[in-house]
């Protein structure tokens, strides 16, 4: 996603409660609530972004603190249900991958999700001790983007077939280079088709 | 809610380590079998690794992906509209609920609004496929326990279902019934006689499968205290749906983040209290009965209106990002859906309910016999379609 | 020689005892020839019974209502291919069916179908038939480990296991039954099939009602253990499709895995026939006592020709509801033809030294068929039970319960 979406539109004056109903484009506005105050006052500048979109609410955190962050929301903040852990791959960013949390807290029936930004390369600390769920989802975020969680029981591939190349959900993953290469290996077609 | 987590997390984990048997209790090596991908139980192409001694289950892993499609891949090449019948092909016995989580999330980030009566025809058909897909999941859960006649009353009754479907949309199994802004179909006429006819139609035939199963004395021993999951257990490792509710929690999308119309209904959340297979079952019946209350309202309330909202021909949605979670027979169905305001989605992410109720699969067959395992993924309601995607 | 043969007419025991050979493999050829048929009829029944209960039709394209399917299935088998796995013990592997067949088989030499129409009666019928019967589990663990595989072997152990449990109670029940056959002047018990049966005609009550409700729980337990024994639903953990695949005849194919089915079901309709005799009366025709008189003799020796004739009706119905399009036709005449057959039968048993004959066969066959259907009927109505509950009915209720009986049985003769 290009970068200038994130910065916040509207007048910083509006409470978010009463952003416009139906805007013909949605944008965001800065998110304001005591979890985002707690964590600011816990990591300043750590804290990039804190915005809500859509009516649904994020934080894009500084890889450094993200996996403590992630212990707190959880420990202090009731996010007791990882959703979800996900990833996106922007190759014209300095740091490509953007590695989305999204949490649920049933006492506060609340969802929100965490990003966070990290180079190609990087591996990231796992977050399996802190909701087992996150197994399967980061291997699963391994598999496709191979991004590596450091800490992680089982860091394997899931879907894919352990001796596949590559990692499919990168941009610039060729749908049909694997399919070229294992029928030139396989059937000796030269062309691949 | 909102309990620490009471287990070592480490005891979360399913991987065997194959290569160093551990010596049993009677001094033998356990035996290492391989369930699936081809087995009768495995509802598809699971394919489960069990340690055993002898029959008492030590450990398991699970190997996925033998149905992997790469959906999220396919979505980055196709436009939204064009992506919308893929989504119908992971949760093939109820293509409703992910066709109604992929528009919804869309219109979300377009920020459009399906008409009243568009929501309305889309709760009577998501409630219509909730059936089916417990249906499928009863019929087959009794086979693998061993009762084979449930099954065949399932589907038979299942049948009037994809009846309205295939009148309704053409299509039985992978409907794509609803389009982004709404449904493309007007209802036929008499759809809702027919809809009626069937709520009255199937009360009598629930009883009938409770009839057989739920005061059966084999069936109750072969599925109380069997897959036990404690709600902060459930909660940890991320499972929804019908197993979180058995377990005790009372929650459901429909009501927690109410979608389409679902605020204006008036239905009740079965829950459980041990967690455990029966309770699972229960559950499940009793939100058949639910979805019969739902639908007999909706299609007594059914609004007048249009049934599409103003939307372009081309779907191109501002750039951002949008979550939508629908509350899928199997559990929390998410949409992720990230748009660089081209005509094609930048990412969409699938969070399956299968693929992670799955994960809890170890956890509640551990020190279990092997029969439990088929009990277990029979009571998951795993489909590896969307296990997979 | 013809004297040899004719000989035997007059006697009145059973060829066996006559130590007439001729008609003795006279008998084996009829018994064994028959217990096949009945397999075939009985695989036919069963999917057609089964489907009945779970509204499909079962077999409908092989002939008339699939009548020809269990043919079209044997020569299915016959002419697949005999796989035998690489890594299995190719001899045990060719061993284990022969074993399971023999067993069920050999067991018909005691089946009493009449007073004299088994091929013998030994003096210690009942501990034969139970002692080789119980052969077949020495052939399903051959199996098992022949294969070798995983799934085979833990059907095999599984197999083991459940069926020496339940030998147990099931011989426990019994012996109670025998108990019952002392009941008499002299005081003396028998073992002899035939004898068992006597007792109940001497006594003027099946073993099923005496000393209510002790003979019925002891009937109880030998016909719960008696599916055990068996590996039927709801005991059917052996071959447990959905957790083990096939369990112990996982790896056998054609004609192997085909002499498996024989024998399991051969098995079944041999376990059925020592419930019948020990506890239902054997070949004796219901209410002896209550019906007695010639009018009633001649009323009860008639029913097996108007069963056949009701058959053959039924199947004239058929033919009559037949679609009359020349692509039916086929099946229509077949139809006919096997209703003309079944009347024909059924004409021929009116006649009177067919009909004196008959019905001793025909009344303990008619109860035979009643557990067939029992076991068809417990199969479309369980669930499975999982093997450690298995074991605790076994050992925990049908051992203590049978013990029990037993002594009260023993009790109850002394003082009555």
């Amino acid at each position: 996603m290009p970068e200038d979406t994130k910065s916040p539109t509207p007048p910083s004056g509006q409470p978010h409660a009463a952003a416009p109903a139906k805007p013909a484009v949605p944008a965001t506005t800065p998110w304001d609530s005591p979890t985002v105050a707690r964590l600011k006052s816990q990591y300043g500048s750590g804290v990039q972004e804190a915005v809500t979109y859509l009516g649904q609410n994020y934080f894009v955190l500084d890889a450094s603190v993200t996996a403590e962050a992630l212990r707190i929301l959880r420990d202090e903040e009731q996010f007791d249900y990882c959703v979800d852990i996900t990833a996106t791959h922007n190759p014209t960013r300095d740091k490509q991958f953007e590695l989305i949390w999204i949490l649920y807290s049933f006492a506060r029936n609340e969802r929100i999700r965490v990003k966070t930004n990290i180079a190609d390369g990087a591996s990231f600390p796992s977050s399996v001790s802190i909701w087992p769920a996150a197994n399967w989802l980061e291997r699963e975020v391994f598999d496709m983007f191979g991004i590596k969680f450091d800490g992680h029981p089982d860091m394997k591939r899931i879907l894919l077939p352990e001796g596949w190349k590559g990692h499919p959900l990168r941009k610039d993953y060729g749908i049909i280079q694997q399919d070229q290469e294992w029928v030139q290996i396989n059937l000796g077609i030269e062309s691949g088709q | 809610m909102g309990d620490q987590i009471t287990k070592d997390p480490a005891s979360f984990i399913s991987h065997l380590e194959l290569d160093q048997p551990d010596k049993t209790f009677l001094d033998s090596n356990e035996l290492i079998i391989n369930m699936g991908p081809q087995h009768p139980a495995t509802h598809g192409v699971l394919r489960v690794i069990l340690k055993l001694d002898g029959e008492k289950v030590l450990g398991t892993e699970c190997v996925i992906g033998y149905l992997h499609r790469g959906v999220e891949k396919i979505a980055e090449h196709r436009t939204y509209t064009m992506f919308n019948p893929y989504v119908d092909r992971m949760d093939y016995v109820a293509a409703v609920s992910n066709g109604l989580g992929y528009c919804e999330a869309v219109e979300k980030l377009m920020n459009v609004q399906a008409p009243p009566r568009a929501n309305y025809i889309r709760v009577i058909l998501t409630e219509l496929n909730r059936l089916a897909s417990h249906q499928l999941w009863l019929g087959t859960h009794a086979l693998d326990i061993g009762a084979m006649t449930p099954l065949f009353y399932t589907f038979r009754d299942r049948e009037e279902i994809l009846k309205i479907f295939e009148k309704y949309c053409g299509a039985r199994l992978t409907t794509h019934a609803f389009r982004i802004g709404g449904c493309l179909y007007e209802t036929y006429d008499g759809f809702e006689q027919d809809v009626k006819k069937f709520i009255d139609f199937l009360p009598p035939k629930i009883d009938e499968y409770e009839e057989l199963l739920t005061t059966n004395r084999i069936w109750v021993e072969r599925t109380k205290g069997v897959g036990k999951i404690t709600a902060a257990d459930c909660v940890a490792l991320g499972v929804t749906g019908p197993v979180l509710r058995a377990s005790g929690v009372k929650w459901d999308l429909r009501k927690a983040q109410p979608y389409a119309a679902y605020s204006e209904f008036d239905f009740d959340i079965p829950i459980g209290q041990s967690g455990d297979t029966y309770d699972r079952y229960l559950v499940r019946m009793e939100e058949m009965r639910q979805s019969l209350r739902i639908i007999r309202q909706a299609v007594e309330r059914i609004p007048e209106g249009p049934i599409m909202a103003k939307v372009p021909k081309v779907i191109k949605p501002a750039v951002g990002e949008i979550y939508h979670s629908i509350e899928a027979p199997k559990g929390e169905l998410g949409y992720f859906i990230v748009s660089d305001g081209s005509t094609q989605p930048y990412r969409i992410r699938v969070r399956p309910p299968s693929f992670v109720n799955l994960q809890a699969l170890d956890l509640m067959v551990r020190g279990q016999l092997v029969a439990d395992v088929i009990a277990v993924i029979g009571t998951l309601d795993i489909v590896l379609g969307e296990v997979d995607r | 020689m013809l004297d040899y043969i004719t000989s035997y007419l007059s006697s009145n025991t059973t060829p066996g005892q006559a130590g007439n050979v001729f008609w003795a493999l006279v008998y084996i050829m009829v018994v064994f020839g028959g217990v096949s048929v009945a397999v075939m009829a009985m695989n036919w029944l069963e999917r057609k019974a089964l489907a009945h209960f779970q509204i499909r039709l079962g077999p409908m394209r092989v002939g008339p209502h699939g009548l020809l399917q269990p043919i079209a299935d044997a020569i299915k088998l016959l002419t697949k291919e005999d796989i035998v796995p690489s890594e299995a013990d190719k001899f045990v592997f060719w061993l284990a069916p022969l074993i399971i067949l023999c067993a069920s088989f050999t067991v018909y030499i005691v089946v009493p179908f009449g007073p004299t129409h088994a091929i013998t009666d030994l003096n210690i019928g009942i501990l034969f038939m139970l002692g080789v019967s119980s052969l077949s589990v020495l052939g399903v663990v051959m199996a098992g480990w022949a294969s070798n595989s995983h799934y085979p072997l833990i059907g095999a152990l599984r197999s083991s296991a459940q069926m020496i449990s339940y030998e147990v109670a099931m011989g426990l029940a019994v012996v109670s039954a025998i108990l019952m056959t002392s009941l008499n002047a002299t005081g003396t018990g028998t073992l002899s099939m035939i004898g068992i049966v006597q007792a109940q005609q001497s006594q003027q009550m099946w073993f099923l009602f005496k000393f209510f409700p002790l003979g019925f729980i002891a009937f109880g337990i030998f016909a719960i253990a008696m599916v055990a024994e068996t590996n039927r639903a709801p005991f059917d953990l052996p071959e447990a499709e959905s957790e083990l695949t096939a369990g112990f005849h996982t790896e056998y194919s054609g004609l192997r895995w085909s002499l498996f089915m024989l024998g399991e079901y051969a098995a079944m309709i041999a376990v059925s026939s020592i419930a019948v005799t020990l506890w239902v009366g054997g070949w004796m025709r219901p209410f002896p006592n209550w019906l007695t008189g010639e009018t009633w003799d001649l009323v009860f020796s008639l029913i097996p020709g108007f069963l056949f004739l009701g058959l053959a009706f039924i199947a004239f119905i058929g033919v009559a509801r037949m679609p009359k399009h020349p692509y039916f036709r086929v099946q229509t005449i077949g139809l006919a033809g096997f209703g003309a057959v079944l009347g024909l039968i059924g004409l021929v048993l009116f006649a009177p030294p067919v009909r004196d004959r008959i019905q001793d066969i025909f009344w303990f066959c008619a109860k035979v068929a009643v557990f067939m259907y029992l076991y068809i009927w417990y199969r479309a109505t369980f669930p499975r039970y999982r093997f450690d509950q298995l074991m605790r009915v076994g050992w925990k209720v049908l051992l203590p319960v049978s013990i029990g009986v037993l002594i009260l049985t023993a009790i109850m003769g002394v003082l009555f």
